[in-house]
């Protein structure tokens, strides 16, 4: 049994990491991160893989497309694909709930 | 321990050849991968589904398996090995290939046939082999006061540590954390070091947190901004006014416009979720009808029906 407490860090973008730390974090290759960039399964601020910054929704794309490369034998052009449709359907999904909520208050009976 | 079908798992016949247990494996993992499916046991599907064909794509294993099946070992609900026969220790999983650590966990039944799966041992002569922890996700259910005030949680989680001889052994660990205010649905929150641990002194794997906000009664959230409906009088409608209205932050004064209607949305600006920027309250006026029942009041509604010239469907054209 372990005990420990933890710091707690929000994944926004305020503290984006580096092509070189993302590589070392997520023992990578960088080759396959700028070819993830390439195909536009990861979206980084900055032009060339010197000053690219990637925020907290890359982290855990990476971590998304990989389990999917791994578990579904997807490639990666598969992957930018299905990744951003998950993204959507997710986004569908929070809306309609959203506006069903909404209607549900206007609706209730007191 | 129960013993697993694993032809059963993959819906295949135990004479299926190799192309169809692959293509079983292929429609089953796409249908519970955990980062596509909304099953609710997706994630123990999906593991199943991995166990199994890990088995069945080796021949080898296969046909340790098929034996084990054939002379009798699955007896009923209780697997009972030959005695003659010996788990294979310190099995290595995965092809491997890019050092790619996979420290998915498998049943004590794949254990007691192949092996303490968990974990590996490094390959002899191979020495100072290091491998980052994996990364460990869970969920955690946040009100909307919590979210609005912070919190504190602690969990206990199933980890694994690693005895001297790189043998990975289940573990619990109890982690006290807290949630920082103004928290939104769906948002992560990283804790470094926290997943699982890392192998030949790599550091450990990283605990995501993911925030489910749970419905509050009263309160419809989106992002950051929240929704109240607020019942008003016919009157306080027309005649406008102030009123009393509910907050995350504790009952504030609001003024009604006059001749609000119904569905008209008020906002409280920056009394949402805080943050940067911090999200607003907005407040729709839903007007309640009172029932009259004395005839006083009925008369008085009768006045106010041939004083008012007001017809409510002059423009819809109903």
């Amino acid at each position: 049994m372990q005990t420990a407490t933890g710091q707690t860090e929000p994944l926004d973008d305020s503290a984006p990491c580096s092509l070189r730390e993302l590589c070392v974090t997520f023992v990578i290759e960088e080759s396959v991160v700028i070819e993830m960039v390439d195909i536009g399964v990861l979206i980084p601020l900055g032009d060339d893989p010197h000053s690219w910054k990637f925020g907290a929704g890359a982290l855990l794309r990476l971590q998304r497309a990989r389990r999917l490369q791994r578990d579904l034998e997807i490639n990666l052009a598969g992957v930018a694909v299905a990744l951003d449709l998950l993204d959507e359907l997710e986004g569908a999904r929070q809306r309609v709930k959203t506006l069903e909520q909404h209607l549900a208050l206007l609706t209730a009976k007191d | 321990m129960k013993p697993v079908d694993y032809y059963d798992v993959m819906g295949v016949a135990e004479d299926a050849p190799a192309e169809q247990i692959k293509k079983a494996y292929r429609r089953l993992a796409r249908q519970y991968h955990p980062d596509v499916s909304q099953e609710d046991d997706a994630e123990e599907k999906f593991k199943q589904v991995g166990e199994a064909y890990e088995v069945l794509k080796d021949p080898e294993k296969r046909e340790e398996y098929d034996n084990l099946r054939k002379y009798g070992a699955f007896n009923g609900d209780q697997f009972n090995p030959p005695p003659d026969w010996e788990a294979q220790g310190g099995f290595r999983r995965g092809s491997g290939g890019e050092g790619e650590f996979d420290a998915r966990q498998f049943s004590d039944f794949f254990d007691a046939i192949y092996g303490r799966s968990a974990g590996f041992r490094s390959e002899p002569g191979s020495g100072g082999f290091a491998v980052r922890g994996e990364d460990v996700h869970a969920g955690v259910s946040v009100t909307l006061a919590e979210a609005y005030a912070g919190t504190t949680r602690t969990f206990s989680l199933e980890m694994h540590r690693y005895d001297e001889s790189g043998r990975a052994i289940p573990d619990v660990k109890t982690l006290k954390t807290s949630i920082p205010a103004g928290v939104v649905n769906g948002q992560k929150i990283r804790l470094r070091g926290q997943g699982q641990p890392g192998f030949g002194g790599a550091e450990n794997g990283d605990l995501f947190l993911e925030i489910n906000l749970v419905e509050d009664k009263r309160f419809v959230v989106d992002g950051r901004d929240i929704t109240l409906a607020l019942p008003i009088s016919p009157w306080e409608a027309i005649l406008g006014g102030g009123v009393e209205v509910p907050t995350l932050g504790g009952n504030v004064k609001l003024t009604i416009p006059e001749n609000a209607s119904a569905g008209q949305k008020l906002r409280l600006k920056g009394k949402g979720l805080p943050g940067d920027p911090a999200g607003d309250q907005y407040v729709v006026l839903k007007i309640v009808v009172p029932r009259i029942e004395s005839d006083e009041d009925r008369k008085l509604v009768e006045q106010m029906r041939d004083q008012i010239a007001f017809d409510p469907r002059a423009e819809s054209g109903a």
